[in-house]
């Protein structure tokens, strides 16, 4: 089974701020605030290119910053389940995938 | 309602009714020297009897108000001057939309304003009214409200509620100034302090915010000073805000300016001489 593929919501949906080396951000769609730490605003700015799996989240954040674990995909993957249950990132079904639904 | 009194404290229109006189007149007492709205008022507190019948038998005092907690307990008549208060805690708490509201004292002096904020028994409001006394402009000991647009501090100098033991540091002010003793209150033994004149005559003088504190008490405790980074203030300051979700966007616009524009710090001490001697320390730093 092929990897799963995140999606996030448009840059212009979230307002952040930089305090500290971490990263507030508003999500305008919940009104929640959330306090995120890297490597979380990387893969939402990875996000913001296009849906990704992890593999490839890795390669568009290796440009500027290094994921500092022996697996690199295994450890964005975990962050995406973080990101995922608190509503930032959500599973992306490709058309093919979607036409195979109906 | 048959007995009402109007009140402003700095840009807030209270209008408080009863249907007993004694607590109107104990706020008339207390609230003297305070400005009476112009206009509409923005929130109203009533005091109702609990039931038609207990009005005659064992009164007790129901809040009502614009906004209503149905489990809001029922205070005895002597205690009405406190449902008041509490009464206009809850509606600021619930229903203020035009600041952020901190749940955090606020002073000023030379021009610079002073948050304290904590939890309950922290002892910001017998702080601020103590610095209240010594030189500094009380701006409020419950509620701080900041700017949406601007990020000023605004004044909202009510009534101190001065609890149990730190009744007796305020021993030498004018009696004029104090309310009555209420005992056996849910917080212990109660008594109100009117604010000094000068912090009601500016009540509507807003001012910059210089400094953010997060005091903590313990008889046990040695004084000491720590930095607290912007982040943690950020997060400590959302759980003291109680409109922070209800304003949205404008809420986090306006406290991550707050906590990325000035220094917080938190303060360890055991006894009011030394949380001043700290305070003073770090308000010459800041």
């Amino acid at each position: 089974m092929a990897a799963s593929l995140y999606a996030a919501d448009p840059p212009a949906t979230i307002r952040t701020v930089e305090l500290e080396g971490l990263t507030l951000l508003y999500h305008r769609r919940s009104g929640l605030t959330h306090i995120l730490a890297p490597p979380a605003p990387q893969i939402l700015a990875a996000l913001a290119l296009g849906p990704a799996g992890a593999d490839e989240i890795v390669a568009r954040i290796g440009a500027d910053f290094e994921v500092k674990a022996e697996d690199p995909a295994m450890a964005i993957a975990a962050r995406l389940a973080e990101l995922e249950a608190a509503g930032l990132v959500w599973r992306h079904l490709s058309p093919s995938l979607k036409q195979g639904r109906g | 309602m048959r007995h009402i009194f109007r009140l402003q404290v700095g840009p807030v229109a209270f209008r408080i009714g009863s249907e007993w006189r004694q607590p109107v007149e104990a706020l008339r007492r207390l609230y003297a020297g305070y400005p009476e709205p112009d206009g509409a008022c923005d929130f109203t507190v009533r005091l109702e009897a609990e039931r038609p019948w207990r009005r005659w038998l064992r009164p007790s005092v129901a809040m009502r108000g614009d906004y209503v907690l149905p489990d809001a307990a029922p205070l005895p008549l002597a205690q009405g001057l406190l449902a008041a208060e509490m009464g206009m805690n809850l509606q600021m708490a619930l229903g203020q939309k035009n600041f952020l509201l901190l749940h955090a004292a606020s002073l000023e002096r030379d021009g610079r304003g002073l948050l304290m904020t904590g939890h309950s028994g922290a002892g910001k409001s017998t702080l601020a009214a103590l610095l209240g006394e010594r030189g500094w402009r009380f701006m409020g000991d419950e509620f701080a409200l900041l700017g949406l647009d601007d990020g000023s501090l605004h004044p909202f100098p009510r009534v101190v509620s001065l609890k149990n033991e730190s009744l007796a540091l305020f021993g030498g002010v004018d009696p004029e100034r104090l309310g009555p003793v209420l005992t056996g209150t849910p917080k212990g033994t109660i008594r109100h302090l009117r604010p000094e004149a000068g912090a009601i005559a500016r009540m509507t003088e807003s001012t910059r915010p210089a400094l953010i504190l997060f005091p903590r008490f313990g008889r046990e405790l040695e004084p000491a000073t720590r930095e607290v980074g912007a982040a943690e203030a950020f997060m400590r300051l959302t759980q003291a805000s109680t409109n922070y979700v209800a304003l949205g966007e404008l809420g986090f616009g306006a406290l991550t300016s707050l906590v990325s524009s000035l220094p917080a710090r938190a303060i360890d001490y055991s006894d009011a001489e030394q949380a001043e001697d700290l305070i003073e320390r770090l308000w010459s730093e800041a």
